[in-house]
């Protein structure tokens, strides 16, 4: 019986242990986000002036018709001043030219000519790139800050979102079966 | 090159760790001294070996050696010298280097100054720190490499989060870590012993020290981390019950009811088990809080860029030092030999009530710091447990130790007689009383919890110099007498008042703070006066200023108590544009009496600046009592009894030794 | 012996009253101080209690922001996208706050639908900067031109 005390440090040791295993998946400053299966916002942005690569049908107005092409997209909130930005540009290379997916870009809070040497100097994969300067359709889509990435199936609704850099794994686990699904 | 070296010695430091766990656990076991003293050799080239390496990232830091990431990521070469020296520890990678660092001080402190220590208990005491000192240098070299290059070398770095640009906090993580870490000597210790199977009075008087020394250091951590945020949030307030604050106050309560109970292991041989767990608890809420801190699980302001494969490698480290320490704890603790007995009214028995209400405290504290992730991982909603909770939990548990910490040290061992203690107590009591009905006639009957805060106070610094004058016979024998007992009295006993005497300037600055604040917000335009309690602030001017990596807004308040002036004081905003951030420095002018307190916000000449001010009564007090409580550590240590080495007795090799010193009081 | 035992009897009835003491005042400490996070759409559907202390999270709705005339009290509206809740609030919004912001506000819902904060916290950095972040900036062994000079943003009315 006095021996079952002895062992009780270890069993809420151990209790704490699970816990904490748990809880390292979970994001405590993730925030759920509204939209997952709604439909996103409405709204229209003006290209990015300045992109010297990108085809003639891209230079138009960025607004929610470019999401319901039938095609899932993605949406990614970028600025040049934002460091993981670089760090996670690779990937979205990748989404595009290896995977054949259509990414836009939302370029947020941003100095055009800053913008545009951003993709003139690491590749510019976009379709779509619409210019928020002041940030405005970022709130519409509850952008906290940036990187975010939102996947859409083809017909406007939001599937996912992701906050922060995109990693291999998240797009792996989490985007290109959702792509996949609604091609 | 200096970083490559610094790198370098890291890895040797690791091989070292390697050879101190293993070899000298194996010659204690077999009796080979050869490999038992291994582990002192071992113990100071480790220490040696990261000293190196931490100077060569400190080098790096104060160069601006942009080829280095962690200096890139958290530096900048517009920081002055201080900042750029306080970067190498204010980032996760630097922080874990200054982590290992202390913990290879204290390892080789013990091989410098252990020469007294069984070699049997030493080199285990020693194996287990390698262990520790194992994984966490692991942990660094595999996922957390402070000297990792850039390929292309920017021209410059990110800068430090300004917040963390100030004196306070730059000296607060070394403080503080030598006292987090520090409990790693108590746990290597107490896991030696429970190897042995043997826990006695030489085991506790050895620990003692060690364990002293790690919570002066982490008072004083904990009282500069209070103070920085006490300045520079511009909340006016000193402690928030923040996770990350949290996370260094548990262990320090740990630590408190150890050198406790450890008298009790040194002079009655007595609650054996229950201070192997107490040390083995300390330092686990250590590593616990390292890893809250660390792993993204909480969410605090103080908190490091997070990462999950990081969070798993020290939930694994945890799990293998406090589960394994534990495990060996269920076997083996059962098996301790039964200690003096003791009645309920004694100094033992008061001991134990001020152990079992400081570790119930810590424990609600842990719960209230970690419900969050409770309730998150069963997705059961998102919460924040706020200061009301600590509040309505930690005040009542600590009543009863403020009220034993005056009666216990009046107490005999064995069994105490009450009615002594009440006769010599009585006028202390009426004096608590007295404070306590004062305060409810200016307060009113709603302030009850804090005249009795108030009380309280009164009751411990009296009490405590009371202690001091039953001792030395004051006024009940003649002054010489008095004065060649005070002489006799041991550095122990004086350090135990004065650390008492800290506790309840601590608690006056505290209830003075919290319940009697004045607080105002308001829109100020310059030339508008406020005014606060018996107080004016009048918001003279406005002004921007320049400093070596911000520009500020300053605003000037002149202060006045009637008519007269009292003071000037200094609000700024600053902005840091390389961080892109910016702080608050509050205007603060402080005396015995307690703090004028003025934070600026946003705002302009044309709509005015919003304003707070504050009077907050005895908020130095604050500071001052956890400076003296350092202080009657710092003195107990230098008690003789406790002086490493001062009682050496050699007796052969035979882990048998200890008992000799034991009969030497 | 017998004193050994009686010994343990008290020490394990003080443990246990104390253990019993203790959870009596977690319990009714978590009953009244919890602070549930709740976000501008759970408060649209309606089951958010008026006069709780709770949490809401959200961004700080572009020129929504309004300052009453010589006073410190401000008022703005915190959205989720799917829904909006005006906040009024009384002394210094935090040093990184601005319109477009992710904030998190602690207060309490009035019988208007409005919330009352007592504490605004804003999201301290704007960017997510996990360390495999890191990692990436090895592997591109690029940082940032002369061009690149971060922009200043915020509070530059």
């Amino acid at each position: 019986m006095m021996r079952l005390i002895y062992f009780l440090p270890l069993l809420g040791c151990l209790c704490l242990g699970v816990v904490f295993f748990l809880g390292l998946d979970s994001d405590p400053r993730e925030v759920p986000s509204a939209f997952i299966n709604k439909p996103a916002p409405e709204f229209s942005l003006a290209p990015l002036p300045g992109r010297a690569n990108a085809s003639q049908a891209d230079l138009g107005n960025f607004s929610r018709t470019d999401l319901v092409r039938g095609q899932p997209v993605i949406v990614n909130v970028w600025a040049s001043w934002c460091i993981p930005c670089t760090a996670e540009h690779p990937l979205i290379d990748r989404l595009v030219k290896q995977e054949g997916v259509v990414v836009h870009g939302i370029n947020y809070r941003d100095k055009a000519p800053a913008a545009a040497n951003w993709l003139a100097r690491l590749g510019d994969p976009f379709s779509k790139v619409g210019f928020d300067s002041d940030g405005k359709v970022g709130i519409e889509w509850g952008v906290y800050g940036v990187p975010e990435t939102f996947v859409i199936d083809g017909s406007g609704i939001v599937l996912f979102k992701h906050a922060g850099p995109l990693t291999p794994e998240i797009l792996e686990q989490d985007i290109l079966p959702r792509i996949r699904t609604h091609k | 090159m200096i970083t490559e070296a610094g790198h370098f010695s890291l890895i040797s430091a690791f091989i070292l760790s390697a050879v101190q766990m293993s070899l000298p656990l194996y010659g204690a076991h077999k009796g080979e001294l050869r490999y038992m003293e291994l582990a002192r050799t071992t113990a100071i080239a480790q220490f040696s070996l990261v000293l190196i390496s931490f100077a060569a990232l400190i080098n790096a830091f104060v160069t601006s050696d942009f080829s280095v990431l962690n200096v890139v990521l958290n530096s900048h070469s517009d920081k002055p010298l201080l900042y750029r020296i306080s970067g190498a520890w204010g980032n996760h990678e630097g922080s874990l280097l200054l982590w290992v660092l202390i913990l290879t001080l204290f390892g080789a402190m013990v091989a410098i100054f252990g020469r007294n220590l069984p070699p049997q208990l030493r080199a285990r005491t020693l194996a287990i720190q390698g262990m520790i000192a194992f994984g966490f240098i692991a942990f660094m070299l595999f996922t957390s490499n402070p000297f990792e290059r850039v390929l292309v070398p920017p021209e410059n770095g990110q800068g430090l989060n300004p917040l963390l640009q100030d004196p306070g906090l730059a000296f607060h993580p070394p403080f503080l870590y030598f006292g987090y870490v520090g409990l790693s000597i108590s746990f290597s210790f107490a896991v030696a012993a429970l190897i042995e199977g043997k826990v006695d009075a030489a085991w506790a008087r050895w620990v003692r020290p060690w364990t002293l020394a790690a919570w002066c250091g982490l008072s004083i951590g904990i009282g500069l981390g209070s103070w920085w945020a006490y300045y520079e949030l511009g909340w006016g307030g000193f402690w928030f019950w923040d996770p990350v604050e949290n996370a260094s106050f548990i262990p320090w309560l740990f630590a408190t009811a150890l050198l406790h109970s450890a008298i009790v292991v040194e002079k009655r041989d007595a609650l054996k088990s229950w201070t192997i767990l107490l040390a083995i608890l300390a330092f686990s809420m250590s590593l616990l809080g390292t890893f809250l801190v660390r792993s993204g699980v909480l969410t605090s302001v103080h908190a490091f860029a997070t990462d999950p494969e990081r969070g798993v490698f020290i939930l694994l480290l945890l799990i293998i030092t406090i589960g394994g320490s534990l495990t060996l704890y269920t076997i083996r603790a059962p098996n301790l030999q039964p200690g003096g007995l003791f009645r309920p009214i004694s100094r033992e028995g008061g001991l134990l009530l001020n152990n079992l209400f400081l570790s119930v405290a810590a424990l609600t504290v842990l719960l209230g710091t970690l419900y969050p992730l409770f309730l998150d991982v069963m997705d059961a909603g998102k919460v924040s447990v706020g200061p009301p909770y600590f509040n309505a939990t930690f005040g009542p548990l600590m009543m009863p130790v403020l009220g034993a910490m005056v009666v216990g040290p009046l107490l005999s061992w064995k069994r105490g007689e009450l009615l002594s203690v009440i006769s010599a107590l009585w006028f202390v009591g009426l004096a608590a009383l007295g404070a306590t009905a004062i305060t409810l006639i200016y307060s009113g009957i709603e302030g009850i919890l804090p005249a009795i805060g108030v009380g309280a106070a009164v009751w411990i610094i009296i009490g405590s110099l009371m202690e001091l004058a039953y001792r030395a016979k004051l006024f009940r024998s003649s002054p010489h007498d008095t004065w060649r007992r005070l002489m006799q009295t041991p550095r122990s006993v004086y350090g135990m008042t004065i650390a008492h005497l800290g506790v309840g300037v601590l608690l006056a600055g505290i209830i003075g703070t919290t319940a009697f604040k004045t607080e105002s917000v308001q829109n100020m335009n310059i030339g508008d006066s406020v005014s606060v309690s018996n107080y004016t602030f009048t918001l003279d001017r406005v002004e921007a200023l320049k400093g070596p990596n911000y520009i500020a807004e300053r605003a000037v308040f002149i202060i006045k108590e009637g008519a007269n002036l009292i003071a000037s004081i200094n609000a700024e905003r600053r902005r840091y544009p390389v961080e892109r951030d910016m702080t608050t420095e509050a205007g603060i002018h402080s005396t015995w009496r307690g703090d004028l307190y003025a934070v600026i916000g946003e705002g302009n000449r044309a709509t005015g600046w919003t304003t707070r001010l504050y009077k907050n009564p005895l908020t130095p007090w604050i500071w001052f009592g956890t400076i003296i409580m350092a202080i009657g550590g710092m003195v107990s240590l230098t008690d003789r009894r406790l002086r490493i080495g001062a009682p050496a007795k050699r007796k052969g090799f035979s882990s048998s030794a200890p008992r000799a010193v034991a009969g030497a009081k | 012996m017998r004193s050994r035992k009686r010994q343990r009897l008290w020490l394990v009835s003080l443990v246990f009253v104390l253990l019993g003491g203790a959870v009596a005042l977690v319990l009714n400490a978590f009953e009244e101080n919890i602070v549930f996070f709740r976000s501008p759409k759970d408060i649209a559907a309606g089951n958010t209690e008026v006069g709780r202390l709770i949490r809401i999270g959200g961004l700080v709705e572009d020129g929504s922001l309004k300052r009453t005339a010589g006073s410190s009290e401000v008022n703005f509206n915190i959205t989720d996208g799917a829904a909006t809740i005006t906040v009024t609030y009384k002394g210094i919004l935090p040093d990184l706050f601005r319109e477009g912001q992710g904030i998190v506000a602690q207060g309490r819902l009035q019988s208007d639908g409005s919330f009352r904060a007592v504490e605004v916290l804003a999201k301290h950095d704007e960017t997510y900067m996990p360390p495999e972040v890191a990692e990436a900036l090895k592997k591109s062994g690029y940082w940032q031109d002369k061009d690149q000079k971060p922009v200043l943003k915020g509070n530059e009315k």
